[in-house]
């Protein structure tokens, strides 16, 4: 193999313009159709023919065909965008030194870049000497060949409101990564709202449930499109409060109103993360919430490398527990209380990729806070990993067929984490994209057989599922294939995308941000374990005999045209990104059809950091596929050939060997029951933290707060009631109450004095009136 | 001049006016004695105009004439009501106001 190596990219100098097609300057449309089917449907669903689920579906129908076009117009936008585009903190720069003759867009754009540079610049000094260094990068670069096109996002919006010179706005960021976003939850959206339509039907709240749906699309939509931190946080709260609500649908059962309860609280621990870190990065890039502002400052180190690491540390937090990770991916397993059609939605598209897109869009922060080029250690890339394999060995001891994908969705999250920890932010982004697919198609399909036999449990309920479900039994395989990552489906490319972009070992390491070989081998491991777990899934569910009750039979058609749209993509998605030298080309000159995903996604602007793509290795490629496939080769031999062959010779159904390993040998019963008990972290929390806040903790509060509280009020409250009765004793009622009295029984008695002379005879009160006036006379007469 | 003459004319008027008023209990009497009160201001007011060369005096004279026209017009109509309700003019009885 040849390797070439490349000087890393300049960063260009522009960022964003405000002047581009019609659908991508007004995308906010997209979440605003289905947030208006959710007060639609809230409304008037009860009075519609259907539910309200018409609306829902035609507002995210609607959605999907507008990201479509906005999916169009950024390949156009991407690389023929020839016009003004500006970045945060250099203002207005001319591209490629045209005339502009729209003076409009010029004005505003002019003031745009004001607004931006005031937050910015604390010292302006610093500013123009980074502008000067950048422009002569740029300058270098565009002498060395006009190929870097700068793939400018979309920015529209207007400012919300000011306070204290700090500007609040808000509008659309768009770019790469949310027009993929788009299309990804629009479309996952569409198919479960119309897979649904059966699956929940005759719900009693069935009205309800596609409100929730609608509103949970519609947060997801305007969390990807945010432009700043306060857009960012708000949607993310939005999402987490619609999981709640999904989660909890069937609320009268305890335990879904706890995994609901779980989800949120768990997710609480997290957000603190989340608002932590976006304070951190609010005043350390001199106070703007704005996300392009904040990325340049980061890419041009004008933010402190403590503060950004901070902020990383404490966003990191936030992805553990939005995007699943170790250890604060316990309520995800529990959100399988939800309808399925919900699990699918939250793990596909909506919530737990929120995570994983928040750090993608903060890249310049993880990117230098944590240093990731050319180190082999950071605390994204070792959570990532960590889950990866934690979150799969956990899938193997699971009964319930929801419950193994919602492990294998942790260990893929995993994944996607550690591509973002490793530098590989292309093949983060490709992986969400292609386990988008697959995902929400093995969920869809686990639901389709959970609808036929009602019950989610493999061992008890299921069997021998392919003989009555044909259609959803091979949806169900194209998935898993693709899960486990087996050439040439989706889940192949894009998984070994990551693997090759961890740079460890040596493989692909010429051009990769950083060696990480710890990475490389938990990714391999991870690997094997996804074939293996799912393979075991696939027999407990579709081989064997059934072992449940009543007739099974196929789905309708609104659950199994989903299915078979899902794993089309899941089957063919991966061709979007072939790797540069994949049949043609190299790797330093792709040809047209090769990488055109992280082309059309991967930002090349003044907000994101320049970072290098590992160079494809066959060698990884082939060792990844035989230990993929090793992983469903053994577990093939246990259940395929032990368990079926030792079943057809008792006649019974079996689901395990009866003296298997966990039986007969105490390290693997050991480990077995460690899985079982989920790594006992579900007793760290319940038994340790919250019973020693619940017991000691609590005691020697309470005692605190008997003792000396109590007291300290207690005495205070003695002392104001003995002094308020002193006052009320003497000075209210002695004096105050004497005087008024007194002042009333004076008045009374003059009264009746006074009342005597109104005799009402006129000529007595002209008596009076005379003699009054003789006697001032006299006086007058006297005294002047 | 004899200013003096005048001005103490006036005061006897204006002592028999005040007894009138003070005394009389028929209504149209204690009028009258208003009457009396009034045109001994007018001989003071005339006599000081006269004394001082000065038209002013008689000017006021003349108001005090009219206003007093206007006064025992409203007064005698007041009497005539009383008589009409009560079959008296004893301003004695008319004590409705007595506290």
């Amino acid at each position: 193999m040849s390797f070439v190596f490349l000087a890393v990219e300049a960063v260009p100098e522009v960022s964003f313009t405000t002047d581009a097609s019609w659908i991508l300057e007004n995308v906010w449309i997209i979440p605003a159709l289905p947030a208006l089917s959710f007060l639609g449907i809230l409304f008037f669903g009860k009075r519609m023919p259907k539910g309200g689920s018409e609306l829902g579906i035609a507002a995210i129908g609607a959605a999907f065909l507008l990201a479509v076009f906005a999916n169009v117009a950024w390949l156009d936008h991407r690389d023929n965008f020839d016009g003004e585009a500006q970045s945060a903190l250099h203002g207005v720069v001319d591209t490629h030194g045209e005339d502009h003759a729209d003076e409009e867009h010029s004005e505003d754009a002019a003031v745009f870049s004001v607004a931006v540079t005031e937050n910015v610049s604390g010292e302006p000094n610093d500013v123009i000497v980074a502008a000067e260094e950048v422009e002569l990068t740029a300058a270098t670069e565009a002498a060395e060949g006009e190929e870097s096109h700068p793939a400018v996002a979309v920015l529209k919006g207007r400012e919300w409101l000011v306070n204290g010179g700090v500007s609040f706005a808000v509008g659309t960021l768009l770019d790469g990564p949310a027009v993929l976003m788009l299309f990804v939850v629009t479309l996952i959206s569409l198919l479960v709202h119309v897979y649904s339509t059966d699956y929940v039907a005759g719900d009693r709240r069935y009205t309800h449930f596609f409100a929730f749906l609608s509103l949970f699309s519609a947060s997801m939509l305007f969390f990807v499109l945010s432009r700043s931190t306060l857009q960012m946080i708000m949607a993310w709260e939005l999402v987490g409060v619609c999981s709640f609500a999904l989660i909890g649908h069937w609320w009268e059962e305890k335990a879904n109103s706890d995994a609901a309860l779980k989800a949120f609280l768990t997710n609480r621990v997290g957000d603190i993360g989340l608002l932590v870190g976006m304070t951190i990065l609010f005043f350390s890039a001199g106070g703007t919430f704005d996300i392009v502002t904040i990325n340049e400052m980061a890419v041009a180190g004008e933010i402190s490398q403590t503060a950004l690491t901070w902020a990383a540390i404490s966003l990191t937090a936030a992805v553990m527990s939005k995007s699943g990770q170790f250890i604060l991916h316990t309520w995800l397993p529990d959100a399988m209380a939800g309808p399925t059609p919900v699990s699918a939605l939250i793990h596909a598209a909506t919530m737990v990729v929120a995570g994983v897109f928040m750090v993608a869009r903060l890249y310049p922060v993880f990117y230098e806070g944590y240093s990731i080029p050319g180190s082999s250690i950071n605390g994204l890339a070792v959570i990532g990993s960590v889950t990866v394999v934690f979150g799969g060995l956990l899938a193997f001891v699971q009964n319930d067929i929801k419950k193994v994908l919602a492990y294998s969705t942790v260990s893929q999250l995993g994944y996607m984490v550690l591509a973002l920890g490793v530098g590989a932010w292309t093949a983060a982004l490709f992986h969400l994209f292609t386990h988008a697919f697959f995902k929400a198609g093995l969920f869809l399909g686990s639901g389709s057989v959970a609808h036929s036999v009602h019950s989610f449990d493999m061992k008890k309920d299921m069997g021998g599922m392919r003989k009555f479900m044909p259609t959803t039994f091979k949806t169900f395989i194209v998935c898993s294939v693709a899960l486990a990552g087996v050439f040439p489906t989706a889940g192949f490319w894009s998984k070994d995308e990551i693997l090759v972009g961890t740079g460890g070992l040596g493989v692909g390491a010429d051009k990769a941000n950083g060696s990480y070989h710890l990475m490389l081998i938990m990714g391999l491991i991870g690997a094997a374990l996804t074939g293996a777990y799912m393979t075991r899934a696939i027999y407990l569910t579709f081989f064997g005999e059934f072992r449940g009750h009543g007739h099974p039979h196929e789905s309708g058609p609104r659950i199994t045209v989903p299915l078979i749209i899902l794993s089309v993509v899941a089957l063919f998605g991966g061709l979007l990104n072939l790797p540069p030298g994949f049949l043609g080309g190299s790797a330093s000159s792709p040809t047209a059809w090769q990488e055109r995903f992280g082309h059309f996604i991967e930002p090349s602007a003044a907000y994101f950091p320049a970072i290098s793509h590992a160079v494809p290795s066959w060698w990884l490629a082939i060792v990844a596929s035989v230990v993929g496939l090793l992983g469903p080769a053994v577990a093939y031999w246990y259940y395929f050939v032990k368990v079926d062959g030792l079943a057809k010779e008792t006649g019974e159904s079996l689901t395990e060997l009866p003296n298997g390993l966990t039986t007969t040998n105490s390290l693997a019963a050991t480990g077995h029951a460690f899985l079982v008990n989920k790594y006992y972290l579900d007793h760290l929390y319940n038994d340790v933290i919250v019973a020693a806040v619940k017991g000691p903790i609590a005691k020697g509060a309470y005692w605190f707060n008997q003792n000396v509280l109590d007291k300290a009020v207690d005495t205070t409250g003695e002392t104001a009631v003995k002094s308020g009765e002193f006052i009320y004793d003497k000075i209210d009622q002695g004096l105050i109450e004497g005087a008024v009295n007194g002042s009333g029984f004076l008045s009374n008695q003059g009264g009746k004095e006074l009342r005597k002379m109104q005799t009402g005879k006129v000529q007595q009160y002209a008596a009076l009136l005379f003699a009054g006036a003789t006697i001032l006379a006299g006086i007058f007469i006297i005294f002047v | 001049m004899m200013l003096n003459q005048f001005l103490l004319l006036a005061a006897a008027l204006f002592c028999i006016g005040v007894y009138g008023v003070l005394t009389r209990r028929n209504g149209v009497l204690v009028l009258m004695s208003v009457e009396l009160i009034l045109n001994a201001v007018n001989i003071n007011l005339v006599a000081f105009g006269a004394f001082q060369d000065n038209v002013m005096g008689d000017v006021f004279a003349v108001f005090v004439i009219a206003v007093a026209a206007a006064e025992v017009g409203v007064g005698l109509a007041m009497v005539l009501l009383m008589y009409r309700n009560r079959k008296s003019i004893d301003f004695s009885e008319v004590d409705m106001l007595k506290g």
